[in-house]
């Protein structure tokens, strides 16, 4: 109970029956810092943030939360963090008031402060106007930061979040980030799962990045992609179904080079010296595009396989 | 930043649970109390109005009572058992399933043995509030005839437990519906139908009666009838009492395993 971290993890395991979900996971979040686990569906992650959130336990390892044990102090762990699941949970034929009432009742709190927090909450969320609306007919990005709103109803010291932003559009992410960020800067711990590689060098301090169970790599969205890609990379696409016969060509250009079912990736230093060169050696690809290394590229380079396969 | 109560103080969780029925019942039990409170009565006096005088004219008194008496208890506990079933089965699946209520009130300080025990506080509570009011009803068309019948209401609350408890854990288990249909189709319709609810065991031949005494409602039957006319043997009773309590312990015990694998796997 001396490990100084808020939330610190040894060797998580979760298998469901023959099935091993989380395959042996370390991993130590400090008290403010915004963390995210970074991986495509499948990868683990729901698992690893069901236990952290102490709702499931882990089939083998250790974790510490408040440097408490799950398996003995639960009840008392789970009043001091927020969870926000990847489906929203919400009861639909309750209005949005009376879905924070009941969830503010979980927690014993009193009904003065419960109707003190909602006000604060919905102001927060956006979501003044739709108090006595039924759940039901509110929209996706509006269910989402009512859930938000709730899992902030105990003004937890650690708020989870899986997959925040799935199934929403542009303009209801960014809204959601913003409001992340304050939360942030307030000094609440940030705890976060995406597939998505913007949210997660948007929102995330350090992350670790998940693959099939496992973690790959972990540190800063920046540094993990000064360590693992180069600063630019070249996307070309040919007018043809198999791009892989174009691997050889390009190995040459580049330090390192990728074929995916769509498009070629060529790994470089600087994007326009290297397209200069392709069209300088008379290639001439359908089309051409030079971006900044990725969080995706780093996923791309540790597995072989893109995040949204 | 005001601090939270402890989970060690406070109220107890499973009440909370308890509460969040609650607040669901205030703000939809418009519907459901009108036709609740209707219903027995249409009920009884069809029966009484068609059944009750053909069987009077035919063959006088069934066990001492006019028909329409004879039936009225087990009205009763017909009445708490369907409540017990339509609590339980669909509302729960929907909150393990398609809502999921229960696994967002499973990362709160609730653990999955307080939402059982939240919820079958509830289903109990409004199992007592229906068997009261049923008990009037049946006071209303005189069928009560013994001190007894002031523990109808506790009678009743126990059927609604005793069919709750299984049914919850049974649903806390299900995917889908599809196996409830089969469920009321052969199981909770027949024994509706053949618990002794509108005729006394009695009119089975000997070798059928004991099969009928394992069927859960007639011992629920057989209780509001003994309460209600003051004939029954306490030794029989505490039988039918011990059948249901038995029930509802299998149930709960059942209940927590389905729960617990449900919310924390």
């Amino acid at each position: 109970m001396t490990s100084g971290h808020i939330l610190e993890a040894r060797n998580l395991v979760k298998r469901f029956g023959d099935f091993e979900a989380v395959k042996g996971i370390d991993v130590a979040i400090d008290r403010g810092e915004s963390f995210g686990f970074l991986g495509p569906n499948g990868a683990g992650k729901t698992s690893t943030m069901r236990m952290i959130s102490a709702i499931s336990q882990p089939t083998d390892g250790t974790i510490e939360i408040f440097g408490l044990d799950p398996r003995v102090d639960g009840p008392e762990i789970r009043r001091r963090l927020g969870v926000v699941p990847q489906e929203d949970s919400l009861e639909l034929e309750l209005s949005v008031k009376n879905n924070l009432l009941m969830y503010g009742r979980y927690f014993d709190l009193p009904r003065r402060v419960i109707r003190e927090r909602t006000t604060e909450l919905l102001e927060f969320t956006q979501l003044s106007e739709r108090a006595n609306d039924k759940v039901d007919n509110l929209s996706g990005g509006m269910k989402r930061r009512l859930t938000i709103a709730r899992g902030l109803m105990n003004r937890p010291e650690i708020l989870i979040l899986d997959e925040p932003t799935t199934g929403l559009d542009p303009q209801a992410r960014h809204l959601l980030w913003d409001r992340l960020y304050r939360l942030k800067r307030e000094g609440v711990t940030l705890i976060i799962t995406t597939h998505y590689m913007d949210e997660a060098e948007q929102l995330c301090d350090r992350l670790v990045v998940m693959d099939q169970g496992k973690i790959v790599a972990e540190g800063a969205p920046r540094a993990l992609i000064e360590r693992f890609s180069t600063r630019e990379v070249v996307e070309l696409r040919f007018a043809t179904d198999d791009h892989e016969q174009y691997f050889n060509q390009f190995t040459k250009f580049a330090d390192r080079v990728e074929v995916l079912p769509d498009r070629i990736l060529l790994y470089v230093n600087d994007g326009d010296d290297a397209l200069r060169d392709v069209h300088a050696a008379g290639i001439a690809p359908a089309s051409a595009l030079v971006r900044r290394s990725s969080l995706e590229d780093v996923f791309l380079h540790l597995t072989g396989r893109s995040l949204t396969d | 930043m005001a601090r939270l109560p402890d989970t060690k103080v406070g109220n107890a969780r499973w009440i909370r649970s308890w509460w969040a029925h609650e607040l669901f019942f205030k703000q939809t039990w418009r519907g459901s109390v009108a036709s609740s409170l209707l219903f027995p009565f249409l009920f009884l006096a069809s029966l009484e109005i068609g059944v009750g005088h053909l069987i009077t004219a035919h063959s006088g008194l069934v066990e001492g009572q006019t028909y329409l008496h004879f039936i009225a208890p087990s009205l009763l506990a017909t009445t708490t058992m369907q409540l017990g079933e339509g609590e339980s089965l669909w509302p729960v699946l929907a909150s393990v399933k398609w809502t999921r209520g229960y696994h967002a009130a499973a990362a709160t300080p609730l653990a999955p043995d307080d939402i059982l025990y939240g919820k079958l506080a509830w289903v109990a509570t409004r199992g007592f509030a229906t068997s009261f009011v049923y008990t009037l009803v049946i006071a209303c068309f005189g069928a009560l005839q013994s001190w007894w019948c002031l523990t109808l209401p506790l009678i009743g609350t126990l059927v609604t437990i005793a069919f709750s408890a299984p049914l919850v854990a049974f649903a806390a288990r299900s995917d889908t519906d599809a196996s409830f249909t089969a469920l009321y189709r052969f199981g909770l319709v027949p024994m509706f139908l053949f618990s002794a609810t509108f005729y006394p065991l009695s009119a089975y031949p000997g070798y059928l009666r004991p099969i009928v005494q394992l069927i859960p409602l007639y011992h629920g039957v057989a209780l509001t009838r003994a309460a209600a006319f003051g004939q029954g043997t306490l030794s029989n009773e505490l039988a039918h009492v011990t059948f249901l309590l038995v029930m509802a312990a299998l149930g709960i015990v059942w209940g927590r395993r389905t729960m617990r694998r449900r919310l924390t796997d």
